[in-house]
């Protein structure tokens, strides 16, 4: 009973702990925390950064959340993820109070981000970014601007 | 379509692509008219492809453009390590249009967009070969008076065959009845097959063609390359069961024609050359008229 009440007050207060300004970002499936971090360009981050894996949630039975202090970020930016964390819900907190909350959506476009999949394309052979078109957002199949091979959701390396 | 590059099939609508056949038919009637005696048509073939490149040469030449451009990468600053975006750059600036072949797929799109002149894809890798796709459709419309609710028999390797993919694409446009002939192995992709499922269009698979052949308004060969089998022995078999035979065609409607993109190896036997059903060599010529249509059109000689 006791370690129970320990365990659930951690959640509380993992869930709930203030940051004063910067990014909650929730319901991450646990197993892709990382990559959303590594998406984010978060490795090396020098302020304060707090990461949950495998959290219970009502939602999802377990989740991931990370929060990052005094950081925001653009809307490209963030959709960045949804390819790993459609799930994902973004919490804007600025002095203690959540300003904005929005899920992550999948864009239309995919650019710089994902390494296309054909290894003949010229993407993987010239200086360039890379640049696909989403073509089914639930079962993530991207289609290059270049090679019009469809990258899909197995084959998906970031860059 | 002035100053338009061409790098897919589907770059261009269905009314510019009757457009393209309808001024191929008036190159064709005429074919030398010196109308681009103001421009430098450049041809850069990063691999070599003697025959594409000679008929956009020959289109270029008979309306009295000048040429420049090289036939093999070895003869290029890419031996000295330059990007493909140096060289197009560098080249928009000595030319008024593109014409480039690369072993690379996407090339032509990432060409089109560096350059500042419009580019025409002459082949990028696996991936499309755009102008092949419409003197493919010239051929067709000339021999059956219409490109409309055709039976199209494709025959040999649909697997890897861009000609094959992007002649399917353009005809899911027309009420076709595609009929698809190949090996188990060689089966037409479902990335293919979905343009065909999208229209609701009615297609058949065979691995044997005997069938088909009274039921085809045109019969497209092609080659079936070895390299495409892991074992020789999967090779030797096949290789001469997809062979089409003038006795085969006994069967066969009267406006039955026969296309292949060439070169071919054994799967038309030299027996139906001297058939009038056989329109290969033909098609071979119609390619310069419609690259002549596609220079003339992009180059904003004619409308």
């Amino acid at each position: 009973m006791q370690s129970a009440m320990t365990k659930k007050e951690i959640i509380k207060e993992l869930k709930v702990t203030a940051i004063e300004n910067g990014t909650v970002i929730d319901h991450i499936p646990s197993h892709s925390v990382h990559q959303v971090i590594r998406i984010l360009n978060l490795t090396d981050y020098g302020d304060q950064l707090l990461i949950g894996i495998n959290l219970e949630s009502r939602k999802m039975g377990k989740k991931g959340i990370i929060k990052v202090s005094n950081k925001y970020f653009k809307p490209e930016e963030i959709n960045k993820i949804a390819l790993v964390a459609l799930s994902a819900t973004l919490i804007v907190i600025r002095n203690f109070d959540v300003t904005e909350k929005k899920q992550v959506s999948v864009p239309d476009q995919v650019e710089k981000i994902v390494k296309c999949f054909n290894p003949n394309c010229i993407t993987n052979h010239e200086e360039m970014p890379t640049r696909f078109t989403v073509m089914d957002k639930k079962e993530l199949k991207l289609r290059c601007r270049y090679c019009e091979k469809i990258t899909a959701r197995d084959n998906i390396v970031f860059l | 379509m002035k100053h338009k590059s061409l790098i897919s099939i589907n770059d261009f609508s269905r009314e510019e692509h009757i457009r393209i056949l309808d001024l191929a038919e008036a190159f064709e009637r005429q074919p030398t008219q010196r109308i681009l005696e103001d421009f430098v048509v450049a041809t850069l073939f990063f691999e070599p492809s003697t025959r594409t490149r000679l008929s956009f040469e020959s289109a270029a030449s008979r309306l009295g453009a000048q040429l420049i451009g090289f036939s093999e990468p070895a003869s290029t600053s890419l031996q000295k390590g330059e990007s493909l975006r140096d060289t197009i750059r560098t080249i928009s600036n000595y030319s008024d249009i593109i014409i480039m072949r690369h072993p690379r797929e996407g090339s032509a799109r990432f060409a089109s967009e560096v350059a500042s002149v419009p580019v025409i894809n002459a082949g990028d890798g696996a991936n499309q070969h755009p102008t092949q796709t419409l003197l493919d459709l010239y051929s067709i419309r000339k021999t059956q008076g219409t490109l409309d609710n055709l039976s199209i028999a494709f025959v040999g390797d649909l697997k890897y065959g861009r000609t094959v993919h992007s002649l399917v694409m353009a005809f899911c446009n027309y009420n076709t009845t595609f009929h698809l002939i190949s090996p188990p192995d060689l089966k037409l992709p479902s990335s293919v097959k979905i343009h065909i499922k999208e229209k609701s269009l009615a297609y058949f698979q065979y691995t044997e063609m005997t069938e088909v052949i009274p039921k085809a308004d045109i019969i497209y060969m092609t080659r079936i390359q070895k390299e495409r089998f892991s074992d020789p022995l999967d090779y030797e078999r096949v290789r001469n069961s997809y062979v089409l035979r003038e006795s085969m065609l006994e069967p066969a409607k009267p406006t039955l024609r026969i296309l292949h993109p060439l070169p071919r190896v054994n799967e038309i036997a030299i027996d139906v050359d001297e058939n009038p059903k056989a329109y290969y060599f033909t098609q071979a010529l119609n390619g310069v008229f419609v690259r002549q249509a596609l220079l003339a059109s992009i180059l904003g000689v004619v409308e």
